[in-house]
């Protein structure tokens, strides 16, 4: 053990900052956090074992207790359950002889549910020990269990098992853009930095993480910040449900996120970049590392980057541990210096006061994409496509009820109709648009555009058709909030409690009028008093469909002015059977005669 | 025939703590007596609850008797009040939630240390216990919550003094802080 921490402490030169990557070998290594690694960590990098379990209570992918050799997560995205995940997990459950939830007796193999994994067009999908296990049909099924009873080392399993397609549908202004490695960094050179910010600036480009803050006046506000070091970091946390276009970015076009990355760092004066990498990514980090050694190999990374004296950067690849709440770009900075994603309080705002408390940058994977492509063809080519308010193009990742689920560049402004006509999606019922942080839209809606201004979206696009169930869906996202809620704040961690349990009573048909009021007046309580983003919009999936579809919630609640979210009289049934009663005085009604 | 109005109060699966802040108005109560008249109320070992105004629960619901009572106050209370901790989240009984009926059952009546003539009680006039205790919230519909543990005697008086001349309550800061 000691030999094995020493070795790790000293990969991750004892810098407290990376302790999720302490963690992580240690995790990997023991299937859980020893109490005598974390004696070890604490003494190792000073710092107090309970900051160590915090981080590892905090992380869905570490964990106290030892989980089996072969640790299996299936996505609980909406559309990973539409695509049946359910069978999945009660087929592995069956054939390995392990609950859902749980680790087989002799530790070989552990299964449980995760948050969505990315993989929405090939799914049902999973991870076993971190990596991929797309489309899930039930002979992989079949064969997964197998080579676990046989414990064939993963190393060992075929590789198709882990091939991640990248099926790009529309191709636009961005991807089909032609490119060679150092063009952005020589284009930006030749014309002049704050004529390259210019250019930025010039193409209106807003971040593609969601928020659509402008990012020429992001890099501006850090470079004339007075604190040095400054930072650059890379959004690659690509956690809300339904998205995975960055996947694709950074599986086909690193290059170009990473030179958008070096084009940042010359304008605001940086020297250090990090790419915030999601855990489900896990299977692309090998094949980054690879882009940026070439790229140093190149001399468009490392010291004097093409040539020019003073100018030096790098960047490295720090892996997330499984936490939704780690998108937020001041959680993701606090999981950076290896703590519990906690949302800082705003301001001072990241760009004055981010990672190490430094001046910090963090832009989406598709914002550095897009800049890398500005740098070069100029402002004026981007903002001539799009929208005045939302210019450029999008890249949208299209799963659910279509015939062609995958990945779609669009100028902003194009209707949800023509979507979905592109993607091959009949009998709509309705479309959820930017994840379930975002907006629920009906079908008497489809004329609605992808915007900033209507539609906003980081490029989550899910397609549900008229034979999916409006309350499912609604109680998928919530549940998902519930879940991921840091527990930092009270109207988060409670109310996000609360929303799911009151919709549960309502979708289970216990609803009343007064109970849907009271959802209504809970949405409000947890939109408004909490601390971030995610409690902010954790309402969204009721507030929006509550709005496009109202009809289906009246249908739902019944007459009575009230009645209890539960079956009082089962309620009962343990204490009835243990006085041996079954008399008249030992049963309850559910509602008053 | 008075016109005062009506209050009842009861206590389920409470500690009486709360009727016992409510007597802390001390001589104030003296006042709230020329408005109000008692009802059902462990103040007035009336047994059942007639038409009343407004109805005060302290309590979770624990048990089948709990949710008799609930429902008695709610069908004749035109206002129905949580009254504290209990009453509003379950409070200290709730932390049965996480042990199941059935273990608190057999330590306390079969294996616990020191039982005599060990048995489950059985006798029908002895109300059953719920798998969980639940806040009244949850079995009726609740027009006010009034928190605390106890909530203080300020809370009651400026509750009540609000609801009888007819305003809309509202608890300032100062009496709805704990730290």
């Amino acid at each position: 053990m000691k030999t094995f921490v020493d070795k790790v402490l000293e990969q991750a030169e004892f810098q407290p900052a990376r302790l999720l990557e302490i963690l992580r070998a240690v995790q990997a290594e023991f299937r859980h956090i020893p109490e005598s690694a974390i004696a070890l960590i604490a003494a190792g990098l000073q710092i107090p074992r309970t900051q160590i379990i915090a981080v590892a209570e905090f992380y869905s992918f570490l964990h106290l207790t030892p989980q089996g050799r072969y640790d299996l997560l299936i996505s609980d995205s909406i559309t990973d359950r539409m695509l049946g995940n359910q069978q999945v997990l009660d087929a592995l459950a069956a054939r390995l002889q392990v609950e859902v939830g749980g680790v087989r007796g002799d530790g070989l193999v552990s299964l449980n549910r995760t948050s969505c994994t990315g993989m929405c067009d090939q799914g049902p999908a999973g991870l076993v020990n971190g990596y991929p296990l797309p489309r899930l049909i039930p002979a992989k099924i079949a064969a997964v269990a197998e080579l676990i009873e046989k414990q064939v080392p993963l190393a060992d399993w075929p590789a198709e098992m882990f091939q991640v397609d990248e099926p790009i549908y529309r191709a636009d202004l961005l991807l089909k853009q032609p490119f060679s490695n150092g063009e952005a960094l020589q284009t930006a050179f030749a014309r002049g930095l704050a004529e390259t910010l210019a250019e930025v600036d010039l193409s209106h480009l807003r971040g593609r993480g969601g928020a659509g803050f402008k990012t020429a006046l992001k890099w501006r506000t850090c470079s004339q910040q007075t604190a040095t070091p400054r930072y650059v970091i890379c959004n690659a946390d690509e956690g809300e449900p339904g998205t995975f276009k960055d996947r694709m970015l950074l599986d086909l076009y690193a290059d170009q996120v990473f030179e958008g990355m070096t084009v940042c760092a010359a304008i605001i004066g940086s020297s250090h970049g990090l790419v915030y990498l999601r855990a489900e990514y896990l299977f692309l980090r090998d094949k980054l590392l690879a882009v940026l050694q070439a790229r140093r190999e190149q001399g468009l990374l490392g010291k004097a980057i093409l040539g020019r004296e003073g100018f030096d950067f790098d960047i490295e690849i720090r892996m997330g541990a499984g936490a939704y709440i780690c998108g937020e770009a001041s959680a993701q900075i606090e999981s950076l210096e290896g703590k519990p994603g906690i949302p800082r309080t705003k301001p001072p705002n990241s760009v004055v006061c981010g990672y190490q408390r430094k001046p910090t940058v963090v832009d989406n994977v598709e914002t550095f994409f897009a800049a890398t492509h500005i740098a070069i063809q100029g402002g004026q080519w981007f903002a001539d496509i799009g929208t005045p308010q939302s210019t450029g193009t999008k890249l949208l990742s299209i799963s659910g009820d279509c015939r062609r689920p995958g990945i779609y560049e669009y100028p902003f402004g194009t209707t949800v109709r023509q979507i979905l006509q592109d993607c091959g999606a009949d009998e709509v019922m309705g479309v959820q648009v930017g994840g379930p942080s975002g907006t629920f839209i009906s079908n008497r809606e489809l004329d609605r555009v992808v915007a900033f201004e209507d539609l906003s979206t980081a490029g989550s696009f899910m397609v549900f058709n008229r034979t999916r169930n409006l309350f499912a869906i609604a109680q998928n996202f919530i549940d998902f909030f519930a879940h991921e809620s840091c527990g930092f704040c009270t109207p988060c961690r409670v109310g996000t409690a609360l929303l799911r349990n009151q919709l549960a009573k309502i979708a289970d048909g216990h609803g009343a009028a007064e109970d849907l009021e009271q959802l209504s007046a809970l949405c409000e309580v947890v939109k408004n008093n909490s601390h971030c983003g995610l409690g902010e919009s954790a309402a969204n999936p009721i507030l929006t469909t509550l709005l496009s579809y109202p009809e289906l919630y009246l249908q739902q609640l019944k007459a009575k002015e009230f009645a209890p979210g539960f079956d009082l009289d089962a309620t009962l049934a343990a204490a009835r059977r243990l006085a041996q009663r079954d008399d008249a005085a030992a049963h309850l009604n559910q509602v008053e005669n | 025939m008075s016109n005062k109005i009506k209050i009842a109060t009861t206590s389920l699966a409470g500690c009486f703590g709360c009727h016992m802040s409510f007597l802390d108005i001390d001589e104030r109560i003296t006042a709230l007596a020329e408005v109000v008249e008692f009802d059902r109320s462990p103040l007035t070992d009336i047994e059942h609850c007639g038409p009343c105004d407004i109805g005060l629960i302290e309590g979770g619901v624990c048990n089948s008797e709990n949710v008799h009572v609930l429902r008695e106050f709610r069908k004749n209370c035109k206002v129905l009040v949580a009254v504290g901790a209990c009453a509003i989240n379950g409070g200290l009984p709730a932390l049965r939630n996480f042990v199941s009926v059935e273990a608190c059952l057999l330590e306390a009546y079969r294996d616990g240390i020191g039982v005599d003539n060990p048995q489950i009680p059985n006798d029908p006039e002895l109300p059953l216990l719920l798998d969980k205790v639940h806040p009244i919230h949850e079995i009726v519909k609740v027009d006010y919550f009034m928190p605390g543990c106890p909530p203080s005697a300020d809370v009651f008086w400026t509750f009540l003094s609000a609801l009888i001349e007819g305003r809309e309550p509202s608890l300032p800061y100062e009496l709805v802080h704990y730290d």
